[in-house]
């Protein structure tokens, strides 16, 4: 199976049997209805997106933050056994896609039993993550007509990662209260930042 | 492909809203709507959801679902903590199959760790998915029922659901939310006398799905209250992202337990149901079909069970044995480091679907290489079954409403995370 002609395909990467495919996010509707219609993926898995805010930054190796300035919350805050690759940018939102196929079994002759899907074999062609990079303040632009299931996905990303789906007809919050402030899963979202309303030195 | 080409179809076209595939609205020329606020306290939201329903008469045209009552950003406190403490937080969510999410974080941090699981603990884990399998759809069946009016079956389903209980109990030492699986294996070794017992449930258990067969299957009321209702099609389910039951009862033969084989299933015999009519009727059938089709399975798993470790020998991941600490200094440092600091994870993002029992639930993780998840997302079944709702419920009667939400079978503590 070949990805070659994926719009606005940036980079393919193989990794532990999984294929990501970056994907340059102002062609990204074209690049989904291509894989929707050309490589059959007509189901939408999942949209996903990460915050690589602070991604590398070294941190003091351990679990327990201390009151001594150890921050535990601070992005990073960990030890590594050696510093991660750097990101082109600071978010990346993945569309894991897959391609419904009847009758598996039988067919693959596995070497050894998949103890964990995908550990064994080959990179599996069922699936494939299509990712695209994008700056904070990037929108996206919505695959809401590709897969109509990619609108609570979305209004998902926007609610807690603050990235907005360009052309999404009903953006709004879906988990956190309508007049939240701030996006949760973002990095620098603090934890335990909410005050307590009712505590006895009110 | 995967629609079988003579399945009748359940109807024409597309019923999924637009321009939101999510949001039912009336037609504007419509007069005398009444809207109502079901939920998000009504006993039949199966937790707290809120439908704004617009009625016309005892017609539903009108849906919007509000969720999030339940959102307690389990995704944020999971990379907070270090891979092996947030296993706990991953059966929380969904806390009706709490293994199979269990497994599913488990195997993540397993896939990026490259570690292999003995063959001890893969078959113990395909058994006690099948087990979850059957206590969640034991739970959907008795408050499937109750919803609709057949409120004996609940206590009879709760009977049996405590059998399974007690089954995880003996294996676990808790009732719920076990915490079993952890990165490398088991976290204990199966104990004595499990495997008799599961043997005991695995012999009466067909028997009891019979009597709830000849309860509801070919009784009036529950065949006029559930044909033909919450019409789904399979065109429609697959580009809702309908998985699972949901999806089956929809005519798609898909069943990742056999397409994307994982665990002991490749080596197990076992058949996917899978009926045509995309209805209430059918979603019912078809988990009634899976509970039975998860005995044989638990049976096979019996019979099949190896011996030997239940964890892997990898002592940078796994906790050493316990007798070791006193006599070993090498084990006690290992133990210390994995308690306090965690095992580090190489860098890397994996996305792992298993078969829940509400459908494909996957797992995406991200590492950076520290002992903490940098991000961990799970594509819950429930928060996307809860999506086609709008397309379901068109059209129905507001007392049908009920059966046919229920009949997606979310949990809302998957859903709002």
């Amino acid at each position: 199976l070949s990805h070659e002609g994926v719009p606005g395909l940036v980079e393919t990467k193989e990794a532990h049997g999984e294929t990501t495919l970056v994907v340059d996010p102002a062609r990204l509707v074209e690049a989904c209805t291509y894989l929707r219609d050309e490589l059959d993926f007509r189901f939408l898995s999942d949209i996903t997106p990460t915050d690589y805010l602070g991604w590398g930054a070294k941190g003091p190796a351990g679990y327990i933050g201390t009151a001594w300035g150890r921050d535990l919350n601070a992005p990073g805050a960990q030890g590594y056994a050696r510093v991660p690759a750097a990101k082109p940018k600071r978010f990346a939102m993945n569309y894991h896609l897959l391609r419904l196929e009847k009758g598996a079994r039988g067919l693959e002759a596995s070497p050894a039993r998949p103890s964990t899907p995908g550990l064994a074999g080959a990179p599996s062609a069922r699936r494939v993550r299509v990712q695209v990079w994008l700056d904070d303040g990037d929108t996206v632009p919505s695959v809401i007509g590709v897969w109509p299931t990619a609108d609570w996905f979305e209004r998902e990303a926007w609610d807690m990662m603050g990235i907005a789906a360009e052309g999404h007809p009903n953006l709004k919050r879906i988990l956190m209260e309508d007049d939240w402030v701030g996006h949760p899963l973002r990095k620098d979202y603090p934890i335990g930042g909410e005050p307590v309303r009712f505590s006895g030195e009110e | 492909v995967a629609v079988a080409p003579e399945k009748p179809a359940i109807y024409e076209g597309t019923r999924i809203p637009s321009p939101v595939p999510t949001l039912l609205t009336p037609a504007a020329d419509l007069e005398d709507v009444l809207q109502v606020n079901f939920g998000p306290n009504h006993p039949s939201t199966h937790g707290v959801l809120r439908l704004i329903v617009d009625l016309h008469g005892e017609d539903v045209v009108g849906l919007e679902a509000i969720i999030g009552y339940l959102h307690t950003g389990f995704e944020k406190n999971m990379e907070q903590k270090t891979y092996w403490k947030a296993v706990t937080y991953a059966p929380r969510m969904d806390y009706l199959a709490f293994q199979a999410n269990e497994y599913a974080y488990v195997a993540a941090v397993e896939k990026l760790l490259q570690i292999e699981v003995p063959p001890k603990a893969v078959w113990m884990r395909t058994l006690l998915l099948e087990l979850n399998r059957i206590h969640s759809h034991l739970i959907w069946l008795g408050t499937g029922a109750l919803e609709i009016g057949a409120i004996g079956l609940l206590w009879y389903c709760f009977n049996a659901r405590d059998y399974v209980l007690d089954l995880f109990e003996l294996v676990g030492g808790t009732r719920m939310h076990t915490r079993y699986f952890q990165a490398g294996g088991l976290a204990e070794d199966v104990p004595r006398g499990f495997f008799t017992e599961c043997k005991k449930f695995c012999d009466e258990f067909p028997a009891t799905i019979d009597m709830y067969e000849t309860l509801l299957t070919n009784q009036k009321i529950w065949l006029e209250r559930t044909r033909g209702l919450g019409l789904l099609s399979a065109d429609d389910a697959i580009a809702l992202g309908q998985s699972g039951p949901v999806l089956r009862a929809s005519g798609v033969d898909w069943d990742l337990r056999r397409d994307e084989p994982y665990l002991a299933y490749p080596e197990l015999d076992f058949d996917v149901p899978v009926y045509p009519h995309g209805d209430v009727y059918d979603r019912y059938r078809l988990r009634v079909d899976e509970m039975r089709e998860s005995v044989k399975i638990i049976e096979q798993c019996l019979e099949g069970m190896p011996g030997g470790a239940w964890i892997a020998d990898d002592r940078k991941v796994v906790l050493p044995p316990r007798h070791e600490l006193h006599t070993s200094m090498e084990s006690l440092i290992h133990h210390f480091k994995i308690v306090t600091e965690g095992y580090r994870v190489p860098e890397g993002e994996v996305y792992v679907a298993i078969e829940s029992p509400r459908g494909e639930f996957g797992c995406y993780l991200c590492s950076d290489g520290g002992p903490k998840p940098w991000r961990v997302k799970f594509r819950a079944p429930s928060f996307v079954a809860l999506e086609a709702t709008a397309t379901c419920v068109a059209g129905s009667l507001v007392a049908d409403m009920i059966a046919i939400v229920g009949s997606l079978d979310t949990v809302m503590g998957e859903v709002d995370r």
